[in-house]
């Protein structure tokens, strides 16, 4: 059976899952009515504390725990990360795209539960058709009553507006998205203090991902406990993954967690295209070092996962046949990060573009001998001893994502890289 | 707080921005948290992000030119120099660049004549390379004024470069162009839009969408 919480209405109503009348007509906002009528905002919070749904943004940090840390003192605010902009991943995407208004009542109900009377929704700038179905879906929930002054008569009140991003995949990290709707350059804050405690305007904020805030109406509606039992204990709930690169389906999947890599390489996702052998996979966004098939029969669960010294992430799965030139495939992933740093830590900001360069000139074929050392070197300066969780030269984990892909290439497919430089005997089989 | 004593620098505006930029400044709680709604606005004004815009943009939310600039020159964009009426974005990243994006890029390239963030000599077609879209699951993928299409090919993007300098379209749709272009969706896209970008700044809410037709 098919456990479905944030993706049911899209699948049954391809359609018009996006409109208010076909979230009506399949109860939604029901769980709103009933909770500004019934409920504590306690009560909700609780809900939410008892599912122990870790967070879908990347950083799996427990939304219960998080939403205790928000400092008691108005005004406060609700941001909703949707920047979306992690290799690999499209999944916020489609939550946006084809059933806003699950989003909006999630952010009611936080709203409600944390005292919040202002909420920004942050969303990348490459998405306006995003933007349009979620501005689409606002301005017809203020029509109805479930956005504005005194929402259902219940006397609480919530405005909502959409921030549009301007192309910068650090304004994802939470500090770096709060500086960019304060009008200045998306850089990443040092922490602490929290956003919790000082986030935008300098006020107590909450800054939660789309696909988090959009399981809220079912946690609310059904209970934490129900949520807490479904999935494995540490790993609760259903998840988005997004499943790209040479797989024959690639698509978003929502599937229950704990199963194997090779449930959700094979079954799911279908195989690999044209027969091919499975080469490798990254796990969990760009960012995420890579796996390989002895891999395949690990659990699909966050400590699983970490325990292999990679992560989950943004639950983006990009999966490599045996045609992949890694080399190319870490340059491409190198250079995304040497183009989205920021630019304020010396060594993310040299340390990507020495990356980039000396690939760069592998792949031109005037790699040398000593660029493999060089390589690491340079991995090792932007996050010493390249462990996981990686260690931090930097005000944000960008520069160390970097270092994900140099790491993989040399530990699973050295003696390829070496096949590209001059000077190496290597046999390659 | 409400910035209405620098409004005049705006006069030049059409009614129609002015009245956007005053409602824009009017939904943050604070006026710099406008920036960037503003420089979007600006764009479209002036057509690209020019000195005046910036200009323009500080005084209506009382911070120096200079600290403008250096938020528009952070963000992709913001365009700082003149973009065609139809900016085509190639990704490159990883989804894209496993299943052929690079090729992609190298096509438009040439069917357009340009180089990496260059103009045709006309001033209609710009080609770039941007990072990760948020349409692996269609890779390889393009966006014209940031509409999508997904499952692009080589010759499909040189077909669709052949097709905005033939139609001129005044409004890029996406349902449209994925139809004629397009190929593998990362998802089922649900109802199709009759809204969409009439230049290189994203059709949303008051920086401005587009009906079809328009
Ligand atoms: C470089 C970087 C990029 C990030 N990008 C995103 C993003 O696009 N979307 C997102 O929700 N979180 C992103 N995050 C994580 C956020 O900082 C933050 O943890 C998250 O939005 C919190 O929401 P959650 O607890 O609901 O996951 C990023 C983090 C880093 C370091
Ligand atoms: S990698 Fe091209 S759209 Fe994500």
């Amino acid at each position: 059976m098919t456990t479905r919480i944030l993706t049911t209405r899209m699948e049954e109503h391809p359609s018009d899952s996006n409109s208010m009348a076909r979230y009506l007509d399949t109860g939604g906002y029901a769980t709103l009515r009933h909770a500004l009528a019934s409920l504590s905002p306690e009560q909700v919070a609780s809900e939410v504390k008892a599912s122990n749904l870790r967070g879908r943004g990347g950083a799996g940090f427990p939304m219960g725990v998080k939403w205790g840390f928000l400092a008691d003192s108005d005004p406060k605010y609700l941001v909703i990360n949707a920047d979306e902009s992690e290799p690999g991943t499209f999944k916020d995407r489609q939550l946006l795209e084809r059933d806003p208004h699950q989003l909006v009542e999630g952010i009611v109900l936080s709203s409600f539960a944390l005292g919040i009377h202002r909420a920004f929704i942050y969303i990348r700038g490459e998405y306006p058709k995003a933007a349009r179905r979620v501005q689409q879906a606002i301005e017809e929930a203020f029509e109805a009553g479930y956005l504005g002054a005194d929402i259902c008569g219940s006397g609480f009140s919530l405005d909502v507006s959409i921030h549009l991003g301007g192309g910068a995949y650090i304004c994802g990290e939470e500090t770096a998205l709060l500086n960019s709707l304060e009008g200045r350059r998306g850089e990443p804050r040092l922490k602490p203090p929290f956003p919790a405690v000082a986030g935008l305007y300098s006020r107590p904020t909450i800054v939660n991902n789309v696909e988090s805030l959009s399981n809220v109406p079912w946690i609310v509606a059904n209970g934490g406990t129900a949520y807490s039992s479904i999935g494995p204990e540490r790993s609760a709930g259903t998840r988005m993954f997004s499943l790209s690169g040479h797989v024959k389906k690639p698509g978003n999947y929502e599937i229950v967690m704990g199963m194997s890599w090779r449930d959700l390489i094979y079954g799911i996702g279908g195989g690999i295209r044209d027969g091919n052998e499975l080469k490798t996979w990254i796990p969990g966004g760009a960012s995420a070092p890579w796996l390989v098939p002895e891999h395949l029969d690990t659990p699909l669960t966050i400590d699983d996962v970490t325990a292999l010294g990679t992560m989950l992430g943004s639950g983006a799965v990009v999966v490599m046949d045996q045609t992949t030139d890694v080399v190319a495939a870490a340059h491409s992933i190198v250079r995304f990060f040497a183009h989205e740093s920021c630019g304020q830590c010396t060594p993310c900001r040299e340390g990507t573009r020495w990356l980039q360069d000396i690939l760069e000139r592998i792949l031109d074929g005037s790699g040398r001998p000593s660029d493999i050392d060089l390589l690491l070197d340079v991995s090792d300066n932007i996050s010493p001893g390249l462990t996981w969780p990686p260690a931090m030269t930097t005000i944000c984990p960008l520069g160390p994502s970097a270092t994900a892909p140099i790491v993989s290439i040399t530990k699973y497919f050295l003696d390829e890289v070496k096949a590209k430089i001059d000077g190496f005997e290597v046999a390659v089989g | 707080m409400s910035g209405s004593m620098n409004r005049s620098v705006i006069n030049h505006w059409s009614p129609e921005n002015q009245r956007r930029a005053a409602a824009i400044l009017a939904s943050y709680p604070e006026d710099r948290s406008a920036v960037m709604p503003l420089l979007y606005l600006a764009s479209r004004e002036h057509r690209y992000v020019t000195e005046d815009a910036m200009k323009e943009v500080a005084a209506l939310v009382g911070i120096a030119a200079a600290q403008v600039r250096s938020v528009a020159s952070f963000y992709t964009m913001y365009k700082r120099e003149p973009v065609g009426d139809y900016l085509i974005s190639v990704c490159t990243s990883i989804s894209c660049h496993l299943l052929g994006g690079d090729q992609v890029l190298a096509a438009a390239f040439s069917a357009a004549g340009v180089g990496n963030g260059e103009t045709t000599e006309d001033g209609k077609i710009s080609v770039e390379r941007a990072e990760c879209i948020g349409a692996c699951g269609g890779a390889p993928a393009v966006q014209v004024n940031y509409e999508l299409i997904e499952g692009i090919t080589p010759d499909k993007i040189a077909a669709l470069v052949a097709w905005l300098n033939d139609t001129q379209p005044n409004v890029v749709l996406t349902d449209e162009m994925q139809q004629l272009f397009g190929g593998q969706r990362s998802f089922d896209w649900g109802p199709t839009e009759s809204v969409g970008a009439s230049s290189a700044v994203p059709a949303f809410g008051p920086y401005g969408s587009a009906s079809e037709g328009q």
